[in-house]
């Protein structure tokens, strides 16, 4: 079949390519060349530290650009006010950061820049694992930090939650343990893998629009078209998804935060 | 049956568990709206709630995923 030949790779676009400095640039043996991944890194700080910048005039009367920056801020105090109380206030720089950087790598890799350049493709750093398990390795290493630095050995009673009889301590001390241990996992694993599977899907559904084309006008009529449409709604629902697992993070680090300050 | 045809198979198997995560994200928000509808002014108190079960129950179905994508590609 000619369809074999051209076939659409969906995992292609999760390629790493260093941009320049792959000859010298190294440290202890391993290289660090600047990848298309460090450049969208670059780009949503950049991006991110311009609209927060543009926001911060203080103007007794807010403008839009304010009132947007205002509101972010604004729901991440509300989200650490329910979730932490009032100690919760401390740690709004850090959730406010990396829910903003998310959200901002998320939808800058939703962007259409064939479109407008062809041949720039954005690049979704949010769809690793290495980034993304930073970012939770991050968060974990804050709540261990302060759960020890606030309550010394005595964090350890975490895994013991308040009123478990004795016998039944032996058992759910490791459960809680175990549950406590796979935090940083599931948290890197659940962003990686939702823009991971959306993107595919999105790569996917594009090559039944190309392929169906390339058929003849029967297939693009039936599989094309449809397929297209479906394509938009998908998009759409990325965009949504982009938020909530922006929401998500957030929302659960402050969770674990909570623990952190309060115990059980 | 040879190996490949069999990871082909578990990584399709597994899609199984991608249905199953819809119907507990499904029942996640259906429950919520039910009981939203029912008693609207507590609704928006329990969203942090909400999404932290919608997280619980999404998990499970990318596990799933990366169960299919490491029989594709690693196993």
């Amino acid at each position: 079949m000619a369809g074999e030949e051209a076939k659409v790779d969906p995992m292609h676009q999760f390629r790493i390519e260093p941009l320049f400095g792959s000859d010298h640039w190294e440290i202890a043996g391993y290289n660090i060349a600047f990848t298309n991944s460090t450049l969208w890194m670059a780009i949503a700080a950049v991006a991110l530290w311009i609209f927060v910048l543009g926001g911060m005039k203080r103007e007794l009367v807010p403008g839009r650009w304010q009132m947007a920056v205002e509101s972010f801020t604004g729901f991440i105090d509300d989200l650490l006010a329910a979730n932490v109380g009032k100690e919760g206030k401390k740690y709004v720089p850090y959730i406010f950061s990396v829910f903003m950087f998310i959200l901002f790598a998320n939808l800058l890799g939703l962007l259409p820049l064939p479109l407008a350049v062809v041949g720039v493709h954005p690049f979704t750093f949010t769809s690793h694992f290495t980034v993304t398990g930073v970012l939770a390795i991050l968060s974990f290493l804050i709540v261990l930090v302060v759960g020890f630095w606030k309550h010394g050995l005595h964090f350890f009673s975490l895994f013991v939650p308040h009123g478990t009889p004795l016998p039944m301590a032996f058992i759910i001390a490791p459960i809680e343990f175990v549950s406590f241990m796979i935090r940083p996992f599931s948290l890197g694993l659940r962003l990686f893998v939702a823009m991971m599977a959306g993107h595919v899907l999105l790569e996917v559904l594009s090559s039944f629009v190309i392929d169906g084309l390339n058929a003849g006008p029967t297939f693009g009529l039936i599989v094309s078209v449809p397929s297209f449409l479906l394509m938009i709604g998908i998009c759409a629902l990325e965009i949504l998804v982009a938020g909530i697992q922006a929401y998500v993070f957030a929302l659960l680090s402050s969770l674990y935060i909570n623990d952190a300050e309060h115990l059980h | 049956m040879d190996a490949e045809s069999a990871k082909l198979i578990g990584a399709g198997l597994a899609a199984i568990g991608a249905g199953m995560a819809a119907i507990g994200v499904g029942n996640v928000f259906g429950s919520f709206l039910e009981s939203a509808l029912r008693n609207p002014g507590a609704a928006d108190g329990q969203q942090g709630r909400l999404f932290i079960g919608f997280a619980a129950a999404e998990l499970l179905g990318l596990l799933a995923f990366v169960v299919a994508m490491i029989l594709i590609f690693v196993a």
